[in-house]
Order: C-alpha cells, then structure tokens, then sequence
C-alpha cells in the first residue's frame, strides 16, 4: 500500500478498522475460551477436593507392582507407573506402525484388483471390502485371535525348528544379546543412506542424458543390506543369542511374539486394508482416462504406465483419506484391551485400577494418542504437498 | 456489540457459578426418584446375573433389594448397572449410582484416596487359583506355577495380589490381563494361561460354566484377603449410616433368629427387646424405638429388608450356599457365635 503524503489524514476509531475489529474479536473468544477451560479444570479440582479424592501426578513415580506380557523395554513389576506406561505406548506404536505398512501393502493390493478388468480378480476384491467393511472390527478382533489361538498347539506340543518354537503361547525366538560394538551396523545404515542418495541422483543425470537407466534402484537397495553387514563384520560380530529353554509351561529366556500381537496386528491390518483399497479405487478412478490412453500411446505397457503415469496423480487424491485410515488404525489399536495385549489403554487400565486416579489416566490416554495422531497427520500433510499437482510447473 | 459481549462474558462466568454447588443427600435423591440406583458386576453367578429377561440375581443384588425395601418399602425398587472392574468407583463418584455392590474388595487406598467408604463387609473372601487338572496333572499347589501364565481380569486387586505373593515365593510367572472375565476365563480354555485367577467365591462360580467343571481344579491357597462389600460416596453420612445398618440388620436378624417366614409372626410375638427394637415395635405404653426415624427411615425398615429379601443366612445359602449350584460352605461367613467372621453391633 502506498498512501499520498499529502493526502489530509482523517482521525479514525481503531473500531472502525476491520483489521483491528477482526483481531479484538477472535482474541476475545480466546479469552472466553481459555477461561471456560480453566474453570472446568478449577471446578474439577475443586469438586475432587471436596469429595476427598486424591489427585495429581505424584502416583506415576510409585511402584506399579504388575507385570505385562510384552515389553520391548526391560520392564518388572518392580519399576513404577510411568514405565509401565511407557510399555504400554510402545506396544502400541508397535502394533499401529506395522499395521499401517501392512495395511497400506494389502489396501493397494485389494484395491488395484478391484479396478482390474479380470472378473475375478476384481469380484473377489469387492468381496473382501464389503466384507471387512461392514463387519464390526471388535468381532473381527475375537475371530481372529480364536483363530490365530486355536490350531496352535499346546506349550508341551510346541511345534519347534532348532531354537525356534510355535505353541499357543506364542512364537518363541532366540532373543539377540547385542555387544560393544554394536552401534557399527547403524553406522553402516546411515552411510547407505547417504551413499544411495547420491548414488540415485547420478542415475537421475544418467537417464535424462542417454535415456538410458542404470540399475541404481537395485544398487541401492543392496547397499542398505550390505553395509549394515559390513560394518557389523568389522565390528567383531558383537551379538549372541539367549535361546530360550523349555520349562514346565512353555519357555524360559529367549523372546516371545506373543499371540495376541498377532491377532491384533491381522485384525488390524486386514480391516483397515479395506478403507484403503476403497481409496485407492477412488484416487485412480480420478485420474481421466485420457492419461492412460497418452501413456498408451506413448508406448508404455500397462504396467509402467500405472506405475509412472497414474498413480502418481492418483497419490494426490489417495493420501488425504488414507491420512484419516492411518489415524483410525492407530486409534483402533486401543480395542487390544479385549483380548489382553498390553498397549497402552491396557496398561493404562491397570494402572487407574489400582490407583484410582481416572481423570489423569484418562489424561495421559488423551494427550498421548492426540500427539502420536497429530505427528502423522503432519507428515502425511507435508508429504501430500509434496505430491500436490503443480509443484514443479510453478518452480 | 460491546454490551453484548459483556453480557456474555458475565452469563457464561454466572453459569459456572453454580455449576459446581453440590447436591442434596443420596437418601432424598432416592426417595424422589423412587428407585435405589445399584452399581453390579457384568455377571458373576452368585453374587450378581442378570437372566434372560433382564430379572438380576446374587447376594450383591438382594443386599441393594434390602435397601429398597428399607428406604421404600418395596425390594423390587432398584435400577441395576452393570459395570466393569474399571468404571465402577468412576461410576459411584459421579453419581451415576448411589450405591457400589460389585463383589469389590476394602482397601485403604479404596478407602481413604478415592472419596469413598466401605460400609461393611459382605463377604469374606480370598484370592485363589485355578488349574485343568486334565493339561497340567502335575499342579497341587500354587507354587508348582514357578514359569506359569495365568489369566485375570484388569482394573482389580488380583493383579498387586500375584504380583506380591510370587515375588515373596520368588516365583517366575506371566501375566494376561483382560478386560472382560468371560475372555479371560476363554483365553484359559483355550490352553493360552495355564491357570485363572480371582476371588475363590468367583473361581467356584466360573467353574460351574466350564465345559467340564470337573476338570478344573481351585488350588488349595488363598494368597490374599479379599473383604467384599458394599460402597458409598463419602461425605453422604446420612446414606452412609443407612446402607451399613441396613446389612447389619441383615447379619442381627440371623443372629436372632428372624427371617422371611417368621418375622411378621416374631414382630407380634416376641419379647426380646432387641428384637423389638430391630423391628420398631410400639411398645405396651405407645413408645418407639425410633431408630428407624432417627436414621431417616420408615420404623418398619428392617421388617420390610427382612421379609422380603430374608436374614444374611438366607441370601447366603440362596446365592451361593447350600441351596444354590456353588455350594460353598458358609466358612469365614459364618455368624460369630458360630466360627466365623460375620459380626453385627446390636441395636441399641
């Protein structure tokens, strides 16, 4: 804006500035909005105190004095409640992270059958969505860990291959006993990283100057096996094994999977999986015809130019709805409390129990599946701008 | 615009107000809806099931049928909720409920953290184990479980108690928690624990659901105290003096020999004071007792707790005694001039 100097300035009311207007009004709503919260937060309090119910935080520093099933961490009943919390969310994250993979894989999968022209192919993927669908995911919780549970044999019947053993209670491994050394095969990790990209890029050059593409796919993919190998090689080889020993139920020592992971994780994935192949059909449906008729007509065989010419437009109408799957996958790892696979509502469930104290429990649930959701829709929002259509024709 | 938002500032502020001023008495909420609101289990024979037309059974279910009929004269006044292991105090402190009779064990933290008071105990009980005798012969004792997993409900004392008695044993052992008993007690069929734990008044009565009860066997120990029995919100004196006398009517009307038959007939009849007093009989010269009235109930309030629900011995042996599938002896429930536990201060 560039004003006349010698333009007469008028006195003018700050209300009559709908700039300031605007901003008066929304930071007053705020106002009432804060206060509205932090009277219910002082009422709360107010009325627990009144009716002499302890609260606070202070309890997650006591013993919890449970165990769990499962850990990834080092957990006993010795340890407090903030741990055993922690068991909780990372079996939780577990189970949400390999199910998203999963159910991405499958969704894809179910959904490009649902688009093939082969009759089959695509009754039998329209079955399946319908199917899993509309089936409550609870009950398809329970079959699955009858399911999973039933054929397995009994501890003492363990059905066993060297160390390794499968019985209803679970798939016992030898469990790996890492040395000094040990943080080698990461380093090993992190220079493929850094060697692919470079090693990617100079393909990149390689095709757009001779048309010719270099098998720098394959490459990369073997440095990421290779040198994580190399590098623990070098290292000494610092790992043994803690192999798991027979006792009179099932096995001491060693690591167990155990049945209701994955229960939960087929549940899980096979569901969403379903949402997703819907998805997909959706965001390829999208694309108009015409791209794949050029594709065509430029030679590409089908399946390039799915691969190259649909999908990624497709992507752009994908990944919105696929945001939401994956926060509900996340959200629905919460129903593992029925058939006692210790995430963190279990965990947590145990905990308000014994302490009594709901509302921070409840809390601590909130807060921790509100960041874990806000975190992932964040990374599928950047990634959907990176994928938005234009990006590169405005650069 | 600038007084209207004042407006709303100041009846929003006004609102919240009174939105935390306190309510009346439970006995007065209960005697103007017309029904006593009674927090149960989701179903645990003997203490608390509900059959096929929604009609609930149990000794935790006729000691809310005794209050009705204490406070309105009529046993059949009681809106049952059932309620998991995990919303039950919840429940009770929101007021969701005005009593707590869920087969829920007295614990001081229960007891003086979570605005809450047990007012009495219904049911001496311990926990115990169970095992199938047929998968794992060798198990006579709770400490052949060194290595075991064994299966309970979440959100109870069981869990603390397992974990205390096998870290005294030094005992190795695994632990699947559900949320609700019937998948727990499935998980245990299926062989994926190999024992299930609670209360042993539970473990009888989950046993006679089995495929084949005689399989299964209640291991010998008892690894805990487990007192059961009713709760109140605290700071409701009025409501609590009412649920805790109206089970000690329930135990002094054993210990003097009334029940459902015979205590019209003995309210006529009988010339033991305490008698008298129990039941509010007007006296030769016209005067009362009055404990009824002094606790803000009808003078006839035992004999209507009495006659339509019966004595203590009565709901026992119906429930879970001698005259019901569980069959468990009377044991620590006993009256005490018998050997037992149960207790009652007179009416005086």
């Amino acid at each position: 804006m560039s004003l006349d100097a010698s333009a007469p300035r008028q006195p003018r009311s700050l209300l009559n500035n709908a700039r300031v207007r605007g901003l008066a009004l929304q930071a007053v709503l705020l106002l009432i909005l804060a206060a509205f919260f932090y009277d219910l937060a002082l009422n709360t309090m107010d009325n627990m105190a009144t009716r002499h119910i302890v609260s606070g935080f202070g309890f997650l520093w006591r013993r919890a004095g449970f165990e769990v099933s499962f850990s990834l961490i080092p957990y006993s009943g010795e340890d407090n409640y903030a741990r055993a919390l922690m068991v909780g969310f990372f079996n939780t994250l577990l189970v949400s992270a390999i199910g998203i993979v999963l159910a991405t894989v499958l969704g894809l999968v179910i959904g490009l059958m649902r688009l093939s022209r082969n009759w089959l192919a695509s009754r039998m993927a329209a079955a399946y969505i319908e199917t899993m669908r509309n089936v409550p995911l609870l009950l398809q919780l329970f079959i699955w860990y009858r399911l999973v549970l039933s054929p397995l044999p009994q501890a003492r019947d363990a059905i066993t291959i060297g160390s390794a053993s499968l019985s209803n209670k679970g798939l016992t491994l030898p469990a790996p006993q890492f040395g000094p050394g040990a943080w080698m095969a990461w380093a090993g990790l992190l220079a493929a990283v850094v060697l692919s990209v470079f090693i990617l890029r100079w393909g990149r050059r390689q095709q757009e100057a001779t048309g010719k593409k270099p098998p720098t796919d394959l490459l990369a993919a073997l440095l990421y096996v290779a040198f994580p190998v190399l590098f623990f090689s070098a290292a000494g080889w610092p790992v043994s094994f803690d192999h798991p020993v027979r006792s009179n139920f099932g096995f001491s020592g060693g690591m167990t999977l155990v049945p209701e992971f994955m229960a939960l994780l087929l549940a899980l994935s096979i569901y969403t999986a379903a949402f997703i192949a819907e998805a997909v059909r959706a965001g390829i449906a999208a694309v108009s015809k015409g791209q794949s008729e050029a594709a065509t007509a430029l030679g590409l065989k089908p399946g390039l130019a799915m691969r190259l010419v649909v999908l990624p437009q497709a992507l752009r109408v994908i990944i919105p709805p696929l945001t939401s799957q994956y926060l509900n996958l996340t959200k629905n790892s919460s129903l593992a409390v029925a058939i006692g696979y210790p995430d963190l509502v279990s965990t947590g469930g145990t905990i308000l129990g014994q302490t009594g104290q709901a509302i921070e429990v409840v809390l601590i649930w909130m807060v921790i599946y509100l960041t874990l959701n806000l975190l992932t829709s964040g990374f599928m929002n950047w990634f959907n701008a990176r994928n938005r259509l234009g990006g590169e024709v405005m650069a | 615009m600038k007084n209207k938002l004042i407006t709303l500032i100041l009846g929003t502020a006004a609102g919240f107000a009174i939105a935390g001023a306190a309510s009346a008495g439970t006995l007065d909420d209960v005697r103007q809806h017309g029904f006593v609101q009674c927090g149960v289990s989701q179903g645990l024979m003997g203490f608390s099931v509900p059959d096929a037309q929604n009609n609930w059974t149990g000794m935790d279910v006729d000691f809310c049928r005794a209050i009705a009929a204490a406070v309105l004269g009529d046993s059949t006044k009681v809106k049952f909720t059932p309620l998991t292991a995990k919303e039950r105090f919840t429940a009770l402190q929101s007021g969701e409920i005005d009593v707590l009779s869920r087969n829920t064990t007295w614990t001081m933290s229960r007891d003086t953290s979570l605005g809450l008071k047990f007012a009495g105990i219904m049911y001496y009980d311990g926990q115990g184990f169970m095992v199938n005798s047929k998968k794992n012969p060798n198990v006579k004792a709770v400490n052949d479980l060194a290595g075991a997993t064994i299966c309970t409900q979440s959100g109870t004392t069981t869990e603390l108690n397992i974990a205390d008695y096998f870290k005294s044993q030094k005992l190795e052992y695994k632990l699947l928690t559900f949320e609700k008993n019937d998948e727990a007690i499935a998980a245990y069929q299926d062989g994926r624990c190999d024992s299930y734990s609670t209360d042993q008044s539970g473990l009888y009565a989950q046993r006679l659901k089995m495929q084949v009860p005689d399989e299964n066997v209640v291991l010998p120990e008892i690894i805990s105290k487990e007192p059961l029995g009713p709760v109140v919100r605290q700071g409701d004196d009025a409501w609590f003096n009412v649920v805790k006398w109206v089970y000690f009517a329930l135990v002094n009307a054993e210990e003097l020999g009334l029940n459902s038959k015979n205590v019209e007939e003995m309210k006529k009849t009988s010339t033991n004071p305490e008698v008298q007093r129990l039941l509010g009989v007007v006296a030769a010269d016209g005067t009362a007792a009055g404990f009824g009235i002094g606790m803000g109930l009808e003078e006839g309030w035992a004999e209507a707790a009495i006659k339509q629900v019966g004595n203590y011995g009565e709901i026992f042996d119906r429930n879970v005694g001698k005259d019901s599938p569980l069959k468990i002896a009377r044991g620590k429930n006993e009256l005490w001039m018998n050997g037992g536990l149960q207790y009652a201060p007179p009416v005086r």
